[in-house]
């Protein structure tokens, strides 16, 4: 690991490498616009997700209630279980608590174990998927037999049992659902360097005298670097999923609200069957909020695979 | 001193079966500014040569025996790290042999030499190296502004045109140049010789050119080597390669092409196919399609013996050249009877 990171500040500080990543962060960038300026879908999930996002940054200051605060009427007694209505647009939970605001401060949360999970996920299992395919060998033996090894953990037992010894904090779901979702980009991105680094250029960057690290990370990872971007964007709508099961689980942050949690406190109430206004916010919520990130996947498919763009 | 001298070179690749021999006691040398073609069938160990010399074997290759020295010092001795920092590029390049595919398909051409200039000479700043970019592009032929653009918006010829460029950029003493020409047309296909070989008397520079064109070899080469099986079967200087060749392979190989001065002209073929180097044993690796293949030539591998000024033959029957000649000219001698 030590010997990675040196080589990786070694290229940082080597002025070609940077500029050659600015260049091509640039390029990214133009395709990205492209792609997303022909695509519908991929616009609506833009949009929805920035209204999440503005949902989980600003959440406390735009609620018209304090999620946590026990509204009462007028008498002074809790409004328990109340239908929504122009005070309370979703009504209240079994502790008076307005749902609406709870809706609203609960994207913080699926938004954090969303992103941050995705990304540590895409991250191992890129450079996972790059060392075992670019070493081969008992390197990629032995990297892939732990991938496999990821692959036959069952996500709740495993989740249940982490979330248990760490703690049950969203930091602690969030490194569970990443250990859990490194596996697939692994394979995938090995899959696709083991093509790449047979090919021409590969070969003339080593005639060249390009040492190994150089050859993965600034010939190689560029070309793979699209696939990558498409596994985050899955494993955002995966890792949204799975802190909704943990939560509505039981196992959620209890110092944080979060959509899955409201599930959990609906159900645990006994209120699931009749109270609607309390089990469809979070529900609609999370499904709006998988969708944008499949939405998004779904259109940078097509930076990675051109020939979804000439399909039409 | 030569510039590069392989002596009884031995690179094998490791199978499952056992070793396959692809280069088994090769021995070449390179004088400086010399260009040595490098001829033979696929298969025969052109390319696993070249590679043996600057260490880009597949994983399962390895160099069993033998020794590569460049300019007096063995290379096959030096560590992977002070072979690529040291050798690679600076001393001795390549030219690959699908330079359409040669670069990296994320970075401007510009900048993969620019790149390749500054790995190697880490004094030249990033602006000397992109004018110095330009000027190789000028004198290979190609627009200076082309510096700018992808790897895919280059046609083939100015592709393999911009890998010359790249094998040149920091003026290596070797090229080593594996079918450059392979994939262009004929009137592209000499263009680009040209251009090497006016860069090379520029430069001074040695050149191995691999290929498997009788023509390209007999117009650019002043030695040629003829290679089968792994092994060097004939090599001399071009005139005598191409006018009184002695080993049956070469005289073989000379009819499968044809002389466009000549009247109608029958092309004979050699029958059979190119031989398994899976441990190959003794015998004479050309005897299984060898119309002169005598007994002996299945039973003992016939060494390399010099016949006149540095004219190497490896065949028991060298000395009957004038009549194996005569005979190689006539088509039924290649005919099988099944």
């Amino acid at each position: 690991m030590s010997r990675e990171t040196q080589g990786i500040d070694s290229m940082a500080s080597d002025d070609g490498a940077t500029e050659r990543i600015r260049a091509l962060a640039v390029r990214t960038w133009r395709t990205f616009v492209d792609v997303f300026e022909g695509d519908r879908m991929g616009q609506i999930g833009l949009a929805l997700l920035l209204i999440f996002a503005l949902m989980g940054m600003f959440g406390p200051w735009i609620t018209p209630h304090d999620p946590t605060e026990i509204n009462r009427d007028d008498d002074g007694s809790a409004l328990r279980l109340e239908a929504p209505s122009t005070d309370h647009y979703f009504g209240t939970t079994n502790m008076g608590r307005d749902v609406f605001s709870q809706v609203i401060v609960g994207a913080r949360a699926s938004l954090i174990v969303g992103t941050i999970a995705a990304l540590i996920a895409v991250t191992i299992g890129t450079n996972i998927g790059l060392i075992s395919a670019y070493y081969g060998g008992w390197t990629e033996d032995v990297l892939m037999r732990i991938t496999d090894i990821a692959y036959a953990l069952p996500f709740l037992p495993f989740v249940i049992v982490l979330v248990f010894l760490l703690g049950p904090s969203i930091w602690s779901i969030i490194i569970v659902i990443a250990l859990l979702l490194w596996r697939s980009t692994a394979r995938v991105v090995r899959s696709q360097v083991l093509s790449h680094k047979e090919r021409p250029y590969v070969e003339s960057a080593r005639a060249v005298g390009a040492s190994d690290l150089r050859i993965m990370y600034l010939h190689i990872l560029p070309n793979v670097l699209p696939l990558a971007f498409l596994y985050a964007a899955f494993s955002v709508a995966w890792a949204v999923i799975a802190e909704a099961n943990v939560s509505f689980l039981g196992f959620g942050d209890p110092t944080m609200i979060s959509w899955g949690q409201m599930l959990f406190e609906a159900y645990t109430a006994d209120a699931i069957r009749f109270a609607w206004w309390w089990v469809v916010p979070p529900g609609v919520s999370i499904m709006l909020l998988v969708m944008a990130a499949f939405f998004i996947g779904r259109t940078l498919e097509r930076v990675t695979n051109p020939e979804l763009r000439h399909a039409e | 001193m030569s510039k590069l001298e392989l002596d009884d070179l031995r690179t094998y690749y490791r199978m499952e079966e056992g070793w396959i021999e692809a280069a088994d006691g090769v021995s070449l040398s390179l004088e400086a500014n010399e260009t040595l073609g490098l001829v033979g069938e696929s298969g025969s160990g052109k390319s696993t040569v070249a590679k043996s010399i600057i260490r880009l074997l597949p994983d399962n290759g390895e160099i069993v025996d033998g020794s590569i020295r460049f300019d007096g010092e063995d290379i096959t001795e030096l560590s992977k790290r002070e072979l690529r920092r040291r050798i690679r590029w600076k001393e001795i390049s390549m030219i690959p042999q699908s330079a359409m595919n040669g670069f990296d398909p994320v970075y401007t051409v510009g900048e993969q030499i620019v790149q390749a200039i500054r790995t190697h000479e880490s004094d030249v700043s990033k602006a000397e190296a992109r004018e110095r970019t330009k000027e190789l592009f000028d004198d290979l032929g190609l627009d200076e502004e082309r510096v700018d653009d992808y790897p895919h918006q280059f046609s083939g010829g100015m592709a393999q045109r911009a890998m010359i460029a790249l094998a040149l950029a920091v003026d290596p003493s070797v090229i080593l140049a594996d079918e450059p020409t392979t994939a262009l047309d004929v009137v592209i296909q000499d263009r680009i010789l040209g251009t090497i070989k006016e860069m090379q008397d520029e430069l001074g520079t040695a050149m191995v050119l691999i290929t498997h064109d009788m023509s390209v070899v007999s117009e650019t080469c002043d030695t040629i080597a003829v290679m089968y099986g792994g092994r060097v079967v004939e090599r001399a200087d071009a005139e005598t390669i191409i006018k009184r060749p002695k080993h049956p392979y070469t005289l073989g190989l000379r009819n499968a092409f044809p002389d466009i001065t000549a009247d109608s002209q029958e092309l004979v073929s050699i029958p059979g196919s190119p031989p398994d180097l899976l441990e190959p044993g003794e015998g004479c690796r050309f005897a299984p399609r060898c119309p002169f293949a005598e007994d002996r030539c299945w039973e003992e591998t016939p060494q390399p013996e010099t016949h006149g000024d540095g004219h190497v033959v490896e065949c028991h029957r060298a000395d009957e050249a004038e009549y194996l000649r005569k005979e190689a000219n006539r088509p039924e001698t290649w005919r099988t009877d099944d």
